[in-house]
This record gives structure tokens, sequence and C-alpha cells, in this order.
């Protein structure tokens, strides 16, 4: 079975420990059914000391005793067992979550991109806890179903071959139930789910769409929409529950069956043996029912396991598929200091995505040096955001190289090369923390003073709103920053960059959340702020651009034109295309 | 087969007011009520069943234990004794026997049988002890039948509380997404989109599952808990109590188990959201954790996130692990002691060997039932938690009842004509945010809406379109106060494009004529060509029928221009419009601004204008800030103003230098 071996692989991550105290488990199992099946015994024999009418009080009281130990014996033995399965299951998703999310800090943006993140995050959690479940649960029945059905099944064999008979009837008839409700409901799980994703989808339409849906007075259409949904939903859930409605009264009259049909065989059996034989036969009869329920109980276990295992195993996958993950980004080793600073230089650089046939980028050449100012611009999709994501190897090139100080990149220690860049994201990320902890973000580099943090948020025209807030620079940010507008995030997170005092500035279309005005002052303020520092700037709007050392122009991962602004308006037509859409004739001529 | 899983994942949520709550599930079930009381009645009768079974059998084994002792009475003694059929010498022996046996009162039962068994045939046949066959068959045959009855009776009532559970679900969904459509924005305003949702699945799925796996075990199994100790008490009451005090210590002590493992569970649950919080924050930032060098403090701040959470994994797993084992020993505990006091009830000829197999049982059936108990009350409080958030929510206050209305403006005889009369608006009242705007348009005028960021320019939209009321002042529409027109009369006049491309998950064909009926495929293709995008369309393999949601096919502008094409087939007499184009490229962007414009034409626009030439050329620009209507004028009435809109026209082609 596939998945089973994704399970093993995924077991590979147990200790030498673990599985010390896997073995353990075992032994301390196998001891606790030993002592669970030998409290059919005793139980037989007291009832036989009760039926021998004999004034042997004293040995019954004996054999309770014994019987007690037993029954205590197990409950230690079972007691001990839950607590190493239950360290056992939570120390394992300790470690698999803790080496998820190592390995995930490694990756690249293209592993990221590949997995996603949202299904990254279900990854590192939910399906650990699926595993962890099943280990939880299921290590205890995965040991204990296959000793307790052979010494159960072993302990009757020999007994009565009328009674082993009914026994494995009782057995045979469960298991068809199970595998027959399996067959028919397991594949509507899956649908299940979709439906239950579906219904997610039209609710969440309805409301990312309210005002469209009440500005067309299409509540009525699009509740009917959802009722179809609605109803598919509920037939198929109640189609499977109806079906599993069968399992309990199934089970219950199979246990049922088997010890009347004992007893009623038993009532013939004993009828017609002789004085000796049936004492012997009525004990065994009790025994038998005893051990009975222990084979069936055996083999729901089994069962169980046969259903929590598949489900288990796909989360297993899933997590082996990132542990797994080959990261194309090797780190280098050069963490030495640059005589040069502040250059960037591109040398015909091409890029690709692995699985991809086309280029993003081709060829494309050009050197920033300290204290300038590069833009990028272009329609979407031609590579722009991309371009820039090389310089902090969020992707390797493809062909060509890409140096910063005169050293490639490919060849610097990570912390040393991301130490010289200040990176600001098209979408501005937040922390849960201060305003502080969020500016100051990072912990590579020495603790940034508070003096530097509020510098930096004035730069990034945020002092006023910073300064309303409750507690001012330890004020709380929410998680994913909800307490604060889109635009106030991205002006700190541009200060988060400014705060780091980099060589080099990466602004990848961080001023289109900005208005116009807050964008030009801002942009100001910095150049005024940072006079050293090399920026690179990607745009939508060229107002942002206008005044920048040099504009590169792309279309479709082609640079077709780089200069300034006024040459690019004579010489590059893609260039004077996307200015025409923006501003008008006089308005460019005025700039 | 989720269930066996998610029960112990299952977290025992808190309920605020879990009796108001019970109440007032229980009333909204009244539709199916006949059917509950039906499933609840068949849950108590399947339970009683289960509790006789347990005599009858016990009536069974006694029947069974009759026929193995011998048949050594005065009666047989004295038919040997007399009998022609035996030998005088054999019942010498026999006597003998008889007599040995009286002397010696330590000789082993094994033993005695084995002379019996080796006495001749004459006199074993007499002494030889019978079954009555009969009765076992009739004894048995009425057990199937109550096992039979029990099963189907068990069997019908999942069935039932099955379809009143999912039904009940269903009608939940269609309330809650019914009343989306009830309430006014501002509501959305507040509350997030991923909340409402999760009322939607999980608290209604909670509801239904714990509803169906609660009620019916709840029932049968109080009825076989409290029904068990009445069996006892009339079976023996000495063995009754026997088994009650054997056992109350056990109880005790899973309850105060059972309290703390809630404790943990909650603790649990709660540490994973909060690493669950942290990892989505990470990973989401991924880039910016990177380049920052946050990496080390982030797996930090993980591992101890996830060292909290591996504490109470461990803890409330341990916890809950351990109850099956100690129920098991306090019923063996309990059968052992009932199996003494039995024994020596039975030498004292107090009671019969059965019913000591009947306590046997009856000791199981006692113990049982209290985990199962305490389950399914544990449901109980999730379902009460569920439930509370999908009242609250169908609680909230809805709009205005709007079906008194009389007034009503065709959309064929609409002028165009709007004025806005000292109009006064906040979304918050005391935060007042348009103070006093008046204003006249007459029909075909283009207004134009500008400002920064934030500054509040849907505001104008949603009074428009009586998405919200305002606080004082008023709105005409050729004359007629908005505030005597329903809503639905009023979004029938408008035509709304907005800046985010909202299409449902369907077919091209659906999403352009959405909720209008009777429209011909000529005029969506004549809509199509108008906007410019028929050539597309005619491009995609299924034509107007291809799924919109296979989004890889249709982009951002494509989608632009399908909002605009299925706001030319509603028509109607006055247009909102947002131009924003962001993430479009620069030939479709100019395919939308020329959409855009033909759907301005003869219509009264208000547009949210993010070009110049749309601002240039509009009748009236209102200039916003802050929400408020700061500036109003044409453009070069505001240039001349020297003011913010002035600065703000500047602002796009300051140079830094």
């Amino acid at each position: 079975m596939e998945k089973g071996d994704k399970m093993f692989r995924l077991l590979k991550n147990f200790t030498k420990k673990d599985w010390i105290l896997v073995i353990i488990c075992v032994a301390l199992i196998a001891f606790q059914v030993f002592l669970d099946l030998k409290l059919p015994d005793y139980m037989s024999s007291i009832t036989t000391l009760i039926q021998s009418e004999k004034n042997n009080i004293q040995d019954i009281i004996i054999k309770g005793l014994f019987m007690l130990s037993c029954a205590f014996g197990s409950l230690i033995s079972a007691v001990i067992v839950c607590y190493l399965t239950s360290y056992l299951s939570a120390d394992f998703s300790y470690i698999l979550r803790q080496k998820i999310f190592r390995k995930v800090g490694k990756f690249g943006m293209e592993e990221v991109k590949k997995f996603k993140t949202s299904s990254l995050i279900t990854r590192t959690t939910n399906d650990v806890t699926q595993i962890e479940m099943l280990i939880a649960m299921g290590l205890q029945m995965i040991i204990k179903a296959p000793i307790m059905a052979v010494w159960a099944v072993s302990k009757i064999l020999n007994k009565n071959i009328q009674w082993s008979i009914l026994t494995g009837a009782g057995v045979f008839i469960l298991l068809l139930t199970i595998t027959i409700l399996l067959i028919i409901v397991f594949p509507r799980f899956g649908r299940v789910q979709k439906l239950i994703d579906k219904i997610n989808g039209v609710t969440r339409e309805n409301l990312t769409g309210i005002r469209v849906v009440r500005a067309f007075n299409a509540e009525v259409f699009q509740q009917n929409r959802f009722e179809d949904v609605n109803n598919d939903l509920t037939n198929t859930q109640l189609f499977n529950q109806k079906c599993f409605a069968l399992l309990n009264p199934v089970m219950n009259l199979v246990m049922h069956f088997l010890t009347l049909g004992i007893y009623f065989i038993g009532a013939f059996l004993i009828n017609k043996a002789g004085m000796m034989d049936k004492i012997t036969l009525f004990s065994d009869m009790v025994v038998f029912t005893s051990y009975g329920m222990q084979v069936i109980a055996a083999f729901l276990m089994l069962a169980m396991i046969f259903m929590i295992w598949p489900r288990a195993g796909i989360s297993a996958n899933r997590i082996n598929e990132v542990l797994e993950e080959k990261i194309k980004i090797k780190e280098g080793n050069f963490d030495s200091k640059t005589d040069i600073k502040g250059v960037v230089e591109f040398r015909n650089v091409s890029f690709k995505y692995p699985d991809a046939d086309e280029y993003l980028l081709e060829n494309i050449s050009f050197k920033v040096n300290k204290g300038e100012t590069i833009a990028f611009i272009g329609s979407t999709g031609s590579g722009k955001s991309t371009l820039v994501n090389l310089i902090p190897r969020f992707y390797d090139v493809t062909d060509g190289e890409i140096l910063v100080d005169g050293v490639n990149v490919k060849d610097y220690k990570e912390e040393c090369l991301n130490n010289k860049i200040g990176y600001v994201s098209q979408k501005a990320i937040m922390f849960t923390g201060s305003v502080n902890f969020n500016v100051g973000y990072g912990s590579g580099l020495q603790k940034i003073t508070n003096k530097k943090i509020k510098e930096a948020v004035k730069v990034a025209q945020g002092t006023d709103f910073v300064e309303s807030m409750d507690k001012t620079y330890e004020s709380h940010i929410a998680r994913g920053g909800t307490n604060i507008s889109g635009g106030q995030k991205q002006r700190l997170s541009i200060a988060r960059a400014i705060a780091k005092d980099p060589e080099i500035y990466i602004f990848d279309d961080t001023f289109s959340a900005l208005d116009y005005k807050t964008d030009s002052t801002l942009r100001k303020e910095l150049k005024k702020y940072t006079k050293d520092a090399t920026s690179i700037i990607v745009a939508q709007r060229i107002g942002t651009i206008i005044s920048a050392d040099k504009i590169v122009v792309l279309d479709k991962g082609k640079c077709v034109g780089i200069g300034t602004h006024k040459q690019l308006l004579k010489s590059c037509e893609v260039y004077k295309e996307i200015a025409l859409s923006q501003l008008s004739k006089e308005e460019l001529n005025n700039a | 087969m989720p269930r066996p899983m998610s029960r112990r994942g299952n977290v025992p949520e808190k309920s605020k007011d879990f009796k108001g709550s019970m109440k007032r599930l229980f009333f909204s079930l009244n539709r199916w009520k006949y059917l509950l009381v039906i499933s609840v009645v068949f849950a108590f009768v399947s339970a009683i069943l289960a509790l006789i079974a347990p005599n009858r059998l016990s009536d069974l084994t006694d029947v069974i234990t009759l026929g193995i002792k011998p048949n050594i009475t005065e009666n047989t003694i004295k038919d040997i004794m007399s009998s022609k059929d035996v030998s005088s010498s054999d019942k010498l022996m026999f006597s003998n026997m008889m007599k040995s046996m009286k002397e010696d009162s330590n000789i082993d039962a094994g033993e005695m049988y084995k002379k019996l068994d080796e006495l001749p045939k004459s006199i074993y046949n007499i002494i030889k002890p019978k079954i009555d066959i009969a009765k076992v068959k009739s004894m048995t045959l009425i057990l199937v039948f109550i096992y039979v009855i029990s099963a189907l009776l068990s069997y019908v009532q999942s069935i039932l509380m099955t379809l009143v559970s999912n039904n009940y679900a269903k009608g939940l969904r269609s309330s809650i997404s019914k009343k989306i459509n009830m309430l006014p924005l501002k509501y959305f305003d507040t509350h997030e989109t991923g909340d409402i949702l999760s009322r939607v699945t999980n608290d209604v799925d909670s509801v239904a599952q714990n509803m169906n796996q609660s009620i019916s075990p709840l029932v049968t199994n109080i009825t076989i808990f409290i029904g068990s100790i009445i069996m006892m008490f009339v079976t023996n009451y000495i063995m009754a109590i026997t088994a009650i005090v054997s056992s109350i210590f056990g109880f005790l002590f899973m309850g105060f188990l059972l309290n703390k493992s809630q404790k943990y569970f909650i603790k649990r649950q709660e540490e994973l959201g909060n690493l669950n919080g942290y990892i989505e924050e990470i990973y989401s930032g991924h880039d910016i954790v990177k380049v920052y060098n946050g990496q080390k403090e982030a797996n930090e701040t993980f591992d101890k996130l996830n060292n909290n959470l591996y504490e109470y994994n461990r803890k409330s797993q341990f916890i809950s692990g351990i109850m099956q084992p100690i129920m098991g020993f306090i019923g063996n505990f309990g059968y052992v002691a009932v199996c003494v006091v039995g024994a020596l009830l039975v030498i004292n000829n107090v009671i019969s060997f059965g019913v000591i197999v009947a306590f046997m049982i009856y000791i199981r059936m006692f113990t049982n039932p209290l985990s199962q108990i305490a389950q399914a009350m544990t449901g109980l409080q999730s379902a009460a938690a569920a439930i509370e958030r999908v009242f609250e929510f169908l609680d909230e206050t809805e709009m205005n009842d709007e079906s008194n209305f009389t007034k009503k403006l065709n959309v064929r005889n609409v002028k165009g004509e709007i004025e806005f009369k000292n109009v006064k608006f906040g979304y918050n009242p005391e935060k007042i945010i348009i103070k006093d705007f008046s204003v006249k348009v007459k029909p075909g005028q283009k207004i134009a809406i500008v400002g920064p960021t934030g500054a509040g320019k849907t505001t104008m939209v949603n009074l428009l379109m009586k998405f919200y009321e305002i606080n004082s002042g008023d709105i005409l529409i050729d004359g007629t106060s908005i505030k005597e027109l329903s809503r639905d009369n009023i979004h029938n006049l408008f035509i709304m494009v907005l800046q985010d491309t909202w299409l449902f998950d369907g077919t091209i064909r659906e999403n352009l004529k959405f909720n209008k009926e009777n429209v011909s495929d000529d005029e969506i293709l004549s809509a199509c060509k108008t906007v410019g995008i028929d050539h597309f369309i005619k491009t995609l393999p299924g034509g107007l029928d291809s799924k919109v949601a296979d989004s890889d096919q249709i982009s951002q502008g494509q989608k632009q221009l399908l909002t605009i094409a299925r706001g030319m087939i509603e028509d109607a007499p006055f247009l909102i419009l947002d131009e924003a184009t962001s993430n479009v490229d620069t030939r479709t962007e100019e395919l939308v601004q020329k959409a855009m414009d033909k759907l301005t034409r003869g219509r009264t626009s208000f547009i949210i204008a993010h070009r110049l030439s749309t601002i240039k050329n509009a009748d009236l620009i209102l200039v916003m800030k802050e929400g408020n209507i700061i500036e109003q004028g044409t453009h070069q009435q505001l240039l001349d103003k020297n003011g913010f809109y002035f600065e703000l026209y500047n602002s796009q082609f300051d140079t830094i230098d």
C-alpha cells in the first residue's frame, strides 16, 4: 500500500528513544492483553465455585482477589502505556511541527509558491494534528488489536468447534457490514468536503459582492444558488449518516446474538454430555461468551485502524512532501566587508520558473551605483517584480549573474547579503507586537534604538498616526495589522526598511498603496534622509519614477529601454504609451 | 468514517448561557417536534429492552444450570430403591456411596460427578439431569425478538435523529444566508467575512453533529443508568447496594478526571490557536522574515508556543486516555464484589445462580453509561456554544421593513435628476463626516468624485444606493425623497460598476444576465460588442458558456469588461462607476476606458474618478478628504481656488528634486 509506505517514511522521524518506548509499549500491551484474557478464566472458576454449592466462600474471595490483581495489573500497565503514548504523540507532533517550520523557514519563494502559503499552514498544524491523533489513539490499537485477536482466538479455538464457527460468523458479518459501508460511503466523504467548500464559496461570494448583489436586487437569485448547494450538501450528508446509522444496531445484534447463540448451542451440548462433561461444558460456555466478545472487539479495533489509516496517510504524505522538498537555493560563504558599497549589477540575467517553458526575464543587464535611483516600469506580467526579487535571492537566476557590491549574490552568506538590503514588499506585512517591534524587526541586526525607529517613522510619514495611537510607539499592532489602515501599514513597512539603514533599498511596488500626495512627500523625505543609499523602485505610476536617475522599461520580460524620463519619452514607444495612458501631453511636458 | 477521530478532538467549548441556548435550540426545533418525540421514545424503549434482556438471559442460564445438577433428591433416591430395573447389588452400592458423600463434606465436585458417571445405566438414567429444551427454545425466541426489536428501534430512531439534525442544519444555513441580505451594510464594516463564513459551516456543522450524537445517547444512557439501578434493586437489594458501593469511588474519581481533562482540552485549543496564528503570520511574511534575518527570532518564538502546545497536548491526551481503562477496572471491581457477595447469598440459598449472572451484566450496564453521559454532555456544551454564535448572528438588527412603501419610480419614466439637500451623514452618529452637503444634478450630467485613498469616496455610493441611511437632510430622485422609495426601487434605477470585479462562480452568460430574466443572446452579444469583449469570448472554447471560475483564462481587465457589459445589460438611468483599473495591462486598460465612456453616455453618472480626462470633463467635481466633501466645482474653478484639489492635482507629476 503506497499510503502506508508514506506513513512509515514519516515514522523515520521517530528517534531511537522513541522506538525503545514503542517496544516498552508493545511489551506492556502484551502483558495487558495477557491479564485481560486471564480475567474470563477467573470468572469461570468463580462461577464454577459458586455452582458447586459448597461452603467455599474463602476460595471465591481468593480467586476474586486474583482476578482483581489481574485487573489492577492491567489498569496499571494501561495507564503507563497511555502515559507513554501521550508522550510519544505529543513529542512526535512537537518535533514534526518544528521540523516543518524550520524547513519552510529555509524555503525560497519558489518552494513557497509551489506549495502555497495556506497549504503550508495547514500542513504545519492540521496535518500534524491528524498524525498526532493517529499515534495517540491508533498506536495502542495497532499494537493491541493483533495481539488480542490472535490470543483470544487461540484461547477459544481448541474449546469447541460449534461455538468457534458461530464466533467466526459474527466476525465475518461485522467485517462485511463495515466493508460494504466503507465502499458505499467513503467516496461520498470527499463529496461532502467539496460541497462544504462550495457552500463556503457561495456565501463568500455573497459577502464580497454584497454591494453588487444589492445594487442588482439579486438577493433572491443568489439565495437560490445557495439553496441548490445547501440541498445537495444536506442530501449527501443524510445519505452518509443514514448508512452509518446501520453500524451500531448491527454491532449490537451481532454481539447479543453471539452470546445467545453460544447459550443456545450450549444447552444442547450440555444436555447430551455426561455428568463430568456437563460442568466443564458449562464453565467453558461462560468463558466462551467473554472470549467471543474479546475476539469481536479485537476485529472491530482492526477495522477502526483501517478506517483511520488512509486518512492519516494522506496527511503523512502532505508532511513528507514538505520535509523532503529539495531547496533550490544554496547559501554561499562570503561574509566579509566589501570595498565598494551600494552597487548592484545585472549581467545578462535571464529567469524562468523551473517547470515553465517561457522565460519571464530575458537577457537583462544594467548597473546602478551608490546613491543612485533606478526604477522599473512596465505593464502587469512584464516581470518587473520578479526582477527585483532576484536581488535578495527569493529566486535564483536561470542564466547570467547578479553582483551586489561586486560579489555574486550566490556567494554571499544569507545574513550578510540581507544586511545590505532594505526590502519593502507590495503587500505590507505586519507582525503581532508593538510599533517598535514592527519597525525594528529582525534579530540578525543589533537592536535598533528607539530614537532610530522614531526617525524612520518620521521619514515614512507615519509620525502623525503613530503618535495619535494610545501608547504611541508601544501601541499594539493586531495580527495582520488589522487595527491600522492599508496606507498606515505600508508606511510602517517602509519605516522598517529605513530603520535598518541599508545600503540598497528595494521598493517592490510599494508606493501604489499611498495616495499621490503622501507618495511624493515620502519620497522627498526619503531622498533627503538616505543620500548615500541606492534605491531600486518598481512602480506603476509614472509620477513615482519620473525623477529616477535611470528608468528601465520592461515589456514581456525584455528590456525595451533604459534612460531618464526625458530620454525615454523620445526613444521608447512602450514608455510613451504608458506615460500617455496616465498623463496628458501637456502634463508630461510640464513635468 | 471520521467520527471516532473527531470525537477526541472535540473541544468542549464553553457556552455563555448553556441553559438559555439549549432552551432556544429546543424551541427552534418545533417543526420537527413529532419526529423528535418519536425518536426519544424509541431511544427510551430500546434502552428498556436492553435492560430487560439480561434478566431473560439470566432466566435462560437458570434453566441450563438446573439441567446440570444431578437429580439426587429424597424422591429420586426412593425411586431408585424401589425400581425394578436396578439390581440389588447396584442399590447397595448406591446407598453406600450416598452415605460416604454425606460423611465427607469436603469431597470435590469433579470427583463426585466422576463417580456418578460410573454408575450403572439403570441408576444413572434416573438421576441424570435434563435441560428443559422446549423452555430453552421459547426463551431464546423471546430474546431474539427483544434484540431484533431493540436493534430496529435504535436504527429507526437514529435515522429520525439524522433527518431532524440535518434538516435543522439546512434550515440554519438558509436562515444565515437570507439574513446576510437583511442586514445593513454597516454590519459588514465591523464583522469579518471569515467569521460569518465559519458560522455558516463550522458552527452549523457542530450543532448538527453534536445534536445527532448527543441527544439519543443521552436518553439511552440515562435510561439504562437509572433503569439498571431499579432493576438491581428489584432483583436483589443487597446485591444492588454492593454494586453501587463498589463503584461509587470510581465514579467520583472519574468526575474529577473529566473536569480536569475539559480544562486541558480548552487550554490545548487556545494554544493551538496561538500557534496557528503565529505560523500564519510568519508564513505570510516569508519574504520579509527572510530579508530582515528574522528567522532565528521566529524559531525561538515558535519553539516557545510549540512547547506550550506540547504540554497541554500530552496532559489532555493522557487524562482522556486513562478514562477507559479506569472505567474497565471499576467494572471488574464491581464484578468481583457482586460475585463474592452473590456467592454468599447463593450458599445461604437467598438467591439463585441466575441472579449472579444477571448482576454480572447489570454491573456493566451500571458503570458503562457514565462515561457516555459525560461525553454527550460535552457534546451538548459544544452544540450550545455553536448555536449561540448562530443565534447571535440571526438576532442582529435588520434593515427597516419597506414592504409598505407605496411610492415607486418607474425605470422607463425617470428623467435622471438628483438633488442633495443639506445632507448630513456619519458612519457613527457622534462623528458626522459629511456636513451639510447640497448640490443639484441635472439629467445626463457627469459628477466626478476625487480624493486621496481612504478619503471616503465610496461614502457617496453608499448614500445614493441607500446602503446607509443619512442622518439628516434629504436626497431627491426626480423630486422624490429616497426615504419614500424602497431600496429595491432605488437599486433598479442605478447601474453600478465597482472596482472589485465581482463575478460569481458560473458561466459568462449567467454572469452577464445575472438576475435579469428574458435576456436574449443577441442582447448579451451586442453588449459584449459595445464593450469590446465579444472577440475574446469567441476565442474561449465554451464561448458564452465558459466558466468564469477558471480564472486563468480570464484576466483582471477582461473581468472588468464583463462587469461593464453586465451593467449595460441591466440598463438603468443612473450610473455609479469606479474607474480604478489597477493590475490591468496598458492595452486592456484602453479598452476598459472606452467601454466606461460608452456606459456613461446618456446617463446621470457618479464616477469615482482616477483619470484626468474624466475629471476635466466632469460637470462637477466633488473633492473628498477624510470622509468629508471639502471642495466642489469644475476643474478650472477648483484650480483657481488654489486649494486642496490644486495640490492633489499637481502632486502627481511632482519631481523630487
